[in-house]
């Protein structure tokens, strides 16, 4: 499933402007603040990194659909402040261990990516 | 988790594809309303929102697609909805629809079923462990010309001893005997066998032990071990049946294990095996009527096996004494050498060829009935070839119009497949049920997954292969310029009947290879049913085999008043025309070799004469067959009472020794040095013992009871066949009474059921009978598709040429002159048809040599034959639609366009 499912996820985000395979992480680390629905965590990504990463929002949900497939998100449909219905995003607690992991893992590629650009200079 | 997760979510929205859109949707619109109310919030005014978000976001069409391309149930619902579009076309046009299905299911089934046989009896391995390592022992003795010489207990001995690339190797033969001490005496299937057969086989017994060494000593316990049914039936499936006793001819035989359920071996069930009790002491180099197999060691290979065998045939000369007047000398001149064979292909014999001759030809079949299918589909794409064409130029992508076409034949394909499949279960009961045939290994045909596989794979082949046919014509990518030609072009008409004349040409062809080898068969037929077997009017001829073993009745003599008591009994039944008794009835398998000296011919010291085929006759055995005596005069009861020193012999047998058969009468011959020699006093004509299809063997008839023959004082034939001669031959009634005549005398036979001689004889035939009626079947069908075809296409470019011929009409060309065109169409390609069929039906024919009986597989008489049948059907298939060029009338066909 595993395969279907990146090679599936990989087809659908080649135009994205975010680093690839880096989404998944950038949303799970998002949600782990707050619960918010799917604009509300496009807006919050593109502040936090100061406009660096563009989110396509046709790759933003369906990133969010498959990490809900993947039991990592729960979804329900709620009244916003400025009373329009939206669906918002939770993260649960199989998400919240992938967010570790997938940091981690993130942590470790980029250091090495790190110290071999040193090494270069 | 995930995966169930997964799927689950996928069938949700497979089921509820309308609810799961809506929110995907809905998801999209909030946004961008989101998007708008923030750049509002920016303090842009509504319309400069909207165009930004817009901006932003792209079209929100677009990201609902994309996200709904989401998910493994995306291309199953794609899928999903072409398959209820193909439906809804397919049962638009049922006609069509129906026709396609049922010649593909009947090609199919045909093909599976024989598939399935072919599976069953061919393919399938041996139920034991390593059926590979089993092979049955046969050796060859060209210096006596004999092509398959069984097993020895000599032989059996020495291979014992010295085996090198054998395991183990058991001796044994099968047979039937007779349980009494019950209610009734009974007849039963048995085995009989040395002990190491259960090993060697890897069977182990459900209950008891194997046997061992000592069962297999003459002078230790009798034993026996039962089938899982007959234990079930005759002893209630009781543990307590072993050590319990069974009187088997007259001896007591204790029980010690009981076999497994599954036991089969040489294609029999059988319900007892009792062990082979050779006394090692008296045996000598005689006596090859035994069968034997062996379990040879991992690895070694059947000449590695031949070589080890052709050691140890050397050896066996050298410890065991010849038989009573012959010589070491003549066992050596006989050249004995080893002929073993895997234990399958002994079983199955021949068969094989025969089964894979009627694959070939059912295939054919199917194949014709495609190109009728696939013409049909292209037919219905050329209808559609418009709008297909109206698509390609409004964007449709070529590949989803090629989905499209082949979607459809696929799905035609695989109906037909799963027809194919339930019609096939319907043929194989009705191949089966037919006993004549007989067919080894029968109860392991069925249809299995192998057979399903067969079919589903047959079939999704042909559904591509077909549906590419107008996928390449009509879905091109260049096709979008058929637009253009409306169906006016007449080069373009021209252009797309030649794909469907070259599915008639090969149509033709395959059919003319159907009706040639099925030409063939029936010439051979009719060359069998000319050989005259020796014997009239078979089916008044009613046998029945009986036994009195020695344990019963000791005395020779005595057995032979019995049997001529009997026979005086069976004389006496109302509607017996005449009756003897012989220890073989033509053509039931029997068959006993020796050689026979002349008395005025002579023989070099030491040598073995040529062998003979030897047969024990009552008086009126010739009468009772019918077959004819050409000098001298048949046997009688007083030559029996004067010491039986007479013979008959066959017409052949005369012929071999004296050159001609009024010479043999009055000759003196005899089987071997010490025998008494023996007057010939009459001659016979030949009898195709072995079958009409194999010459007939040198004859020499012996009486029943003979004294000082083959080294026996006086020796009698306890096993006999009865054969009587009655109109009545067949009946119950009939049969009841002979029963009851033959119990009169001796009441410990048990029932046995009668066969008529012509039953022999068809069943001798039957292989031929059957594959000619199959492959007759499937000729008729190639030559019914084949015209079908044929007619289809010209009917077509008929009606496809209503202009063209309205013109030439009104321009004033005769009638006859426009028949005559598509009459010389319609010939031109059954003649390259028939060609090319000929060329094939050269290389194929030759596979089904070993089929034939006095024709040759490229028989002049039957392909000329053939070809003339073929191309005057072909003529009328292309006359009778050339004629509704008559009904054109020039105007309306000008004014239709």
């Amino acid at each position: 499933m595993d395969l279907l499912y990146s090679g599936l996820a990989h087809m659908n985000e080649t135009n994205t402007d975010v680093i690839q395979g880096t989404l998944d992480m950038l949303i799970l680390k998002t949600l782990s603040l707050e619960p918010m629905h799917g604009f509300g965590i496009a807006r919050r990504i593109e502040q936090i990194t100061q406009n660096v990463f563009k989110v396509n929002p046709g790759s933003l949900l369906t990133a969010l659909q498959r990490l809900e497939r993947n039991g990592w998100l729960d979804s329900e449909w709620r009244v916003t402040e400025n009373s329009r219905r939206a669906k918002v995003y939770r993260l649960t607690s199989a998400g919240k261990k992938r967010l570790q992991s997938e940091t981690a893992d993130w942590q470790r590629r980029s250091t090495a990516i790190a110290r071999l650009l040193k090494a270069g200079a | 988790m995930t995966l169930l997760r997964q799927f689950a979510r996928g069938v949700r929205n497979l089921v509820r594809s309308k609810r799961a859109n809506d929110e995907i949707a809905e998801e999209v619109e909030s946004f961008f309303a989101e998007a708008r109310a923030e750049l509002e919030a920016r303090g842009l005014s509504p319309k400069e929102s909207l165009r930004a978000a817009r901006l932003r976001m792209g079209s929100t069409t677009a990201v609902r697609e994309q996200v709904r391309s989401y998910g493994w149930e995306n291309p199953v619902s794609g899928m999903l909805q072409e398959l209820r579009y193909t439906l809804r076309r397919l049962f638009a046009t049922p006609g069509f629809t129906f026709v396609s299905i049922a010649t593909l299911a009947l090609g199919v089934g045909a093909t599976t079923a024989i598939f399935s046989v072919i599976n069953g009896v061919v393919l399938q391995p041996l139920p034991y462990p390593h059926p590979e390592q089993l092979v049955a022992v046969w050796m060859k003795a060209p210096g006596v010309k004999i092509a398959d010489l069984n097993m020895s207990p000599s032989v059996y001995f020495t291979m014992c001893d010295e085996k090198r690339a054998f395991q183990a190797v058991s001796i044994f033969a099968t047979g039937t005997t007779t349980v009494t001490g019950k209610t009734h005496p009974e007849e039963v299937q048995a085995v009989f066998a040395s002990h190491e057969l259960l090993s060697i086989l890897g069977v182990r017994p459900q209950l008891g032990r194997f046997f061992s060494a000592a069962d297999d000593d003459p002078k230790g316990l009798r034993t026996a071990m039962l089938s899982d049914s007959y234990w079930r039936s005759h002893f209630g499936g009781e543990h307590s049946v072993l050590g319990s006793e069974l009187v088997i001819e007259g001896n007591t035989v204790s029980v010690i294990g009981v076999l497994p359920p599954s036991f089969e071996f040489m294609d029999q069930r059988p319900d007892l095996l009792i062990p082979m009790r050779f006394d090692r002491a008296k045996t000598n180099l005689g006596v090859f009527s035994y069968q034997g197999v062996a379990r040879l060691k991992a690895g070694v290979t059947l000449q590695q096996a031949d070589d080890d065998l052709a050691r140890m045939l050397a050896l066996v000369l050298q410890r065991f004494p010849p038989p009573g007047g012959y010589t070491v000398k003549m066992f050596e001149d006989a050249r004995i050498a080893p002929n073993l064979r895997r234990l399958k292909d002994d079983l199955i014999g021949d068969i094989g060829n025969m089964l894979w001759v009627l694959l070939t030809s059912v295939s054919i079949v199917l194949l014709i009935a495609c190109a009728n299918v696939a013409n049909l589909l292209l037919v219905r794409a050329e209808g559609r070839q418009q709008e297909l064409a109206i698509r390609t130029a409004l964007g449709a992508n070529w590949i989803r119009l090629a989905r499209e076409l082949l979607f459809e034949s696929v799905t035609l394909a695989l109906a037909g497949g799963i027809a194919g499949l339930a019609l096939s279960s319907g043929a194989l009961k009705l191949l089966l049920s037919s006993d004549l045939l007989r067919l080894p290994r029968s109860h392991n045909i069925h249809v299995d997954i192998w057979t399903v596989l067969f079919a589903m794979v047959v079939a999704m082949a042909l559904g591509v292969l077909f549906g590419l046919i107008p996928v390449v014509r009509y879905a091109r990518p260049e096709i979008a310029n058929a637009l253009r030609g409306g169906g006016r072009s007449l080069s373009a008409a021209r252009d797309r009947n030649r794909v469907r004349s070259l599915l008639v040409v090969v149509q033709v062809a395959l059919a003319l290879v159907l009706l040639v080898t099925s030409g063939l068969m029936i010439r051979t037929f009719r060359n069998l049913h000319q050989v005259d077997p020796g014997f009239r009017n078979a089916h008044e001829v009613d046998t029945l085999r009986i036994g009195i073993p020695d344990e019963d009745v000791k005395e020779p003599e005595r057995v032979m008043r019995m049997e001529q008591a009997m026979l005086d009994n069976v004389k006496a039944v109302n509607g017996v025309v005449s009756a003897s008794i012989t220890s073989s009835v033509p053509m039931d398998g029997g068959q006993s070799n020796d050689p026979v000296y002349a008395a005025d011919k002579s023989y070099r010291e030491g040598t073995i004469a040529p062998l003979r085929r030897f047969k024990y006759i009552a008086p009126g055995y010739f009468a009772t067959l019918r077959q004819r005596m050409l000098a001298g005069r048949d046997l009688t009861w007083s030559d029996i009472d004067h010491g039986g020193d007479v013979a008959l012999v066959t017409e052949n047998t005369a012929r071999d020794i004296w050159g001609s058969p009024e010479a043999a009468l009055g000759k003196r011959i005899r089987t071997n040095k010490k025998d008494d020699w023996r007057e010939v006093i009459g001659i016979v004509a030949d009898e195709y013992s072995d079958g009409v299809d194999k010459p007939a063997p040198t004859i020499v008839y012996w009486p029943i009871l003979t004294k000082n023959f083959e080294g026996d004082a006086i020796s009698v034939q306890r096993y006999i066949s009865v054969v009587v001669r009655t109109p009545r031959a067949g009946s119950p009634s009939f049969e009841n009474e002979i029963q009851k005549a033959l119990w009169r005398v001796y009441s410990n036979l048990p029932l046995a059921k009668m066969d008529t001689l012509e039953m022999f004889y068809n069943r001798s035939l039957a292989r031929t009978s059957f594959t000619l009626l199959l492959l007759a079947i499937a000729g008729g069908m190639a030559l019914l598709l084949g015209i079908i075809g044929l007619y289809g296409l010209i009917s077509y470019s008929v009606a496809q040429r209503r202009r063209e011929i309205g013109i030439r009409l009104a321009l004033g060309a005769p009638v006859a002159e426009i028949i005559r065109l598509f009459l010389r169409s319609g010939l031109l390609l059954s003649a390259v048809g028939c060609g090319a069929g000929m060329i094939a039906a050269l290389l194929l024919t030759r596979l089904m040599k070993s089929l034939l009986f006095s024709v040759s597989p490229s028989d002049p008489l039957t392909f000329a034959g053939t070809a003339c049948v073929l191309i005057s059907v072909a003529a009328l298939a292309s006359y009778l639609p050339a004629r509704k060029a008559l009904k054109v009338d020039p105007v309306e066909a000008l004014r239709a366009e």
